[in-house]
């Protein structure tokens, strides 16, 4: 229609970028590549500009892990194809802004699942693959990396890699959980795992406190191919901690009578209402109990409806409606306000060895009662170690705590959050940086072990010697250790 | 440190606003006025002497007022100029609050003239540059959830009338496009206001004959902000249009293509 219309280069906008949690957000610059040459472009185009980029998927990290306040942000979000699947082997081969909806989608009614999701399905798998995300599985399947069969990537010169466990160890095995650090993801090769039916067999097991829940999760461990505890920070005394957990395991091959029916895709569709709600507006109920009594409320009422689910034999579930919890409610986030970088959530969470977990986290919700700054949210999960550089992952479990933002809390919510974190780290604990929005810059060097940090940082400064790639997170926990720009 | 770390997109003072074809007519009306009420106001148009003009005219006031008048030239039909111009500024008015995009031609066009440039043409400028302004201030919006968008349509996009086809169908393009992204960002914290002036004293109109109920700029202008400012969704100017408007779409084809309206 007009003359000089732009069709070389990656689309480009000026936008408010948050954080998932919506507690960051900060105007910026975003670049959205359609091609590995237009991921070039976007390199070329922030070291033109003399400012930083950030690596964003789809957004999805609570924190500040695609937020970059300095510079620009590169959005992966529109190389979205599937570019080969095999439904005999279940490896997938996929541009690195396909989203976990779009991957399962695609391979479910051939029998296959993703091998790790998160608790939503809109994650892109660069994203999954750069923070090495997990899922309520993570004690048995590893994290989304212990996933990858093999990775390109496109380092800051413009030279793309290609990295597997025997090619480029060292490449993979940093870049998987570096938080986009190292390079730009331009394909990403999955290995699925085969299923046998769309559903899976789920049992409620009832806790009265942290200590029930956690053994109850532990006995389970041997059994169930996915396992996730839900507790009540409210009550104290000897109901702290008390909470639900669910156990979900896969059906063997015979088990479901028309698996060619429960593995189509509409068969997993999650509920259109809530209780006869539009599921569009539940939000808006929502808001009105995001406040302390409403949600002691609610998480009472969660609580007690438990009573019933435990009492009752197990049932089934499709996968979509078993993984991804977060999805019922769209939007629920703006519960805790629609003012980014004012309001919003944080979610801290912690991993613990085995041996220190309940200890640890009794007191964390006793010294969360005393503050009168209480999680909404609690969320238990068993895990393992894995081999990546920057990992999580620990043998033991983690508890995410969903506190509230708001601008008269904030100072004093991060003064309590960091106060927690000191005991996480002097029991032993780890951090996940797609989580976090607290830290500082020395806390990362105490809980990740100095030498994986040392060697992290040695092959930053060898692949980015200029710290082209930087985000709000990089500089918050690694300060001055990768660089400035 | 990341509590600190927020947007500065929110909570600033004054409103902060940017008129795409800001120099003549309604466009400028607008810029005066959100200067005279102390906003930041960024004003576009292809004339740099009219800018300049307007500059001379509105600066002093603007900054008595505590806000800030920003020019710059730009012709709407270079789309490919829009993204970084766009950003330019939002950046010097620290935000932006509010677009309207009011920039428009409507060349005289003869009985017997079918002429695909200038129809073309008048669609690049009315619509193309809309769809370039308008998508990159969604995007902006949206994520900070907050913002008015308002295109500045006309009557005209409510039938095809003979005089001008290419203009009434660029106004009925505008129409639609609005309401889908008005229905678009609903729930987002976007408003999308589409205003439908009649006839107004500007040198669009300016030659023509029995014009009536007409609006001033500095009275279309006046409308105009309150209608983006309190989520009207359609706004006539003057509002006595609506019931014109409205009957509009109940003249039968064989009746309509009589009239010389």
């Amino acid at each position: 229609m007009a003359p000089g219309i732009a069709t070389r280069g990656p689309r480009r906008s000026y936008e408010l970028v948050e954080g998932w949690g919506m507690a960051v957000a900060a105007p910026a610059r975003v670049l959205r590549p359609r091609n590995l040459d237009e991921i070039r472009a976007s390199f070329e185009l922030a070291r033109r500009d003399g400012v930083p980029l950030g690596l964003r998927g789809a957004g999805n990290s609570y924190g500040d892990a695609s937020v970059n306040a300095t510079g620009h942000v590169l959005d992966i979000s529109r190389m979205d194809r599937i570019l080969r699947w095999d439904p005999a082997t279940g490896v997938a081969e996929l541009e690195p802004g396909v989203t976990l909806r779009q991957l399962w989608r695609h391979i479910l009614p051939d029998g296959w699942w993703p091998r790790v999701v998160s608790g939503t399905m809109f994650p892109t798998v660069a994203g999954a693959l750069a923070m090495n995300t997990h899922g309520k599985n993570n004690y048995v399947a590893g994290t989304f990396g212990d996933a990858c069969l093999e990775f390109d990537i496109v380092l800051p010169s413009g030279e793309v890699r290609t990295a597997s466990r025997e090619r480029e160890p060292e490449l993979f095995h940093a870049a998987i959980g570096g938080f986009g650090m190292l390079g730009c993801f331009s394909r990403i090769v999955l290995q699925t795992h085969r299923v046998h039916s769309g559903n899976l067999r789920v049992k409620a097991l009832r806790g009265r406190n942290l200590r029930e829940v956690l053994d109850l999760m532990e006995s389970r461990r041997e059994t169930a191919d996915y396992l996730v505890g839900w507790i009540d920070a409210f009550p104290a005394g000897a109901r702290s901690g008390r909470g639900l957990v669910h156990a979900a395991s896969y059906l063997q091959p015979g088990e479901d009578p028309e698996p060619g029916k429960t593995l189509r895709v509409s068969h997993q569709e999650l509920p259109p209402t809530i209780l006869g709600f539009p599921k569009s507006d539940v939000w808006r109920i929502l808001r009105r109990f995001n406040n302390d009594a409403g949600m002691r409320l609610i998480n009472a009422a969660k609580y007690l409806a438990g009573y019933v689910e435990a009492a009752q034999g197990p049932r089934l579930q499709s996968h979509a409606g078993f993984a991804f919890l977060l999805d019922y409610v769209p939007n629920w986030k703006f519960a805790y306000g629609t003012e980014p970088g004012r309001r919003g959530l944080i979610q801290f969470q912690s991993f613990l060895p085995h041996a220190a977990a309940h200890d640890t986290w009794h007191g964390m919700l006793v010294r969360c009662r005393a503050a009168r700054l209480l999680p909404y949210l609690g969320v238990l999960k068993r895990h393992r170690s894995d081999p990546f550089w920057m990992t999580h992952a620990v043998d033991g479990w983690s508890l995410a705590l969903d506190f509230k933002v708001t601008p008269e809390n904030r100072a004093r919510l991060w003064e309590h959050c960091r106060a927690m974190s000191e005991t996480v780290i002097a029991a032993g604990g780890r951090f996940y940086f797609a989580k976090d929005l607290v830290l500082g810059p020395d806390a990362v060097a105490r809980f990740l072990p100095p030498a994986d940090l040392e060697r992290f940082l040695a092959l930053k400064r060898r692949l980015d010697p200029e710290g082209l790639l930087q985000t709000n997170l990089s500089r918050r926990v690694l300060g001055a250790l990768a660089g400035s720009r | 440190m990341a509590a600190t770390d927020s947007s500065t997109q929110q909570a600033a003072d004054g409103q902060r606003a940017l008129v795409v074809g800001g120099s003549l007519g309604l466009g400028s009306a607008l810029v005066r006025q959100l200067a005279r009420e102390g906003c930041r106001v960024a004003a576009l148009s292809r004339s740099g002497d009219d800018l300049e003009a307007l500059a001379r005219e509105v600066s002093g006031e603007a900054s008595r007022a505590g806000g800030a008048l920003f020019v710059h030239v730009h012709d709407v039909r270079d789309t490919a100029a829009v993204p970084a111009l766009f950003e330019t500024i939002v950046r010097e008015l620290g935000g932006l609050d509010l677009l309207v995009y009011t920039a428009a031609i409507m060349p005289s066009v003869g009985r017997t003239e079918y002429d695909t440039e200038k129809d073309l043409d008048i669609l690049a400028v009315n619509f193309g540059g809309l769809l370039a302004w308008g998508n990159q201030a969604a995007q902006l919006f949206r994520t900070q959830r907050a913002g008015a968008l308002v295109g500045i349509s006309s009557i005209a996009g409510n039938r095809g009338r003979k005089g001008n086809p290419a203009y009434g169908a660029s106004k009925a393009a505008m129409d639609n496009w609005l309401e889908a992204l008005r229905n678009r960002l609903a729930g987002e914290g976007v408003h999308v206001c589409t205003v439908k002036p009649g006839y107004m004293a500007t040198r669009m109109t300016a030659g023509m004959d029995k014009l009536f109920w007409v609006a001033s700029p500095e009275q279309a202008a006046a409308e105009v902000l309150q209608a983006a400012r309190t989520g009207v969704n359609v706004r006539y100017v003057l509002r006595r249009w609506r019931v014109v408007g409205t009957l509009l779409h109940f003249i039968p084809s064989f009746v309509f293509r009589r009239l010389e309206f």
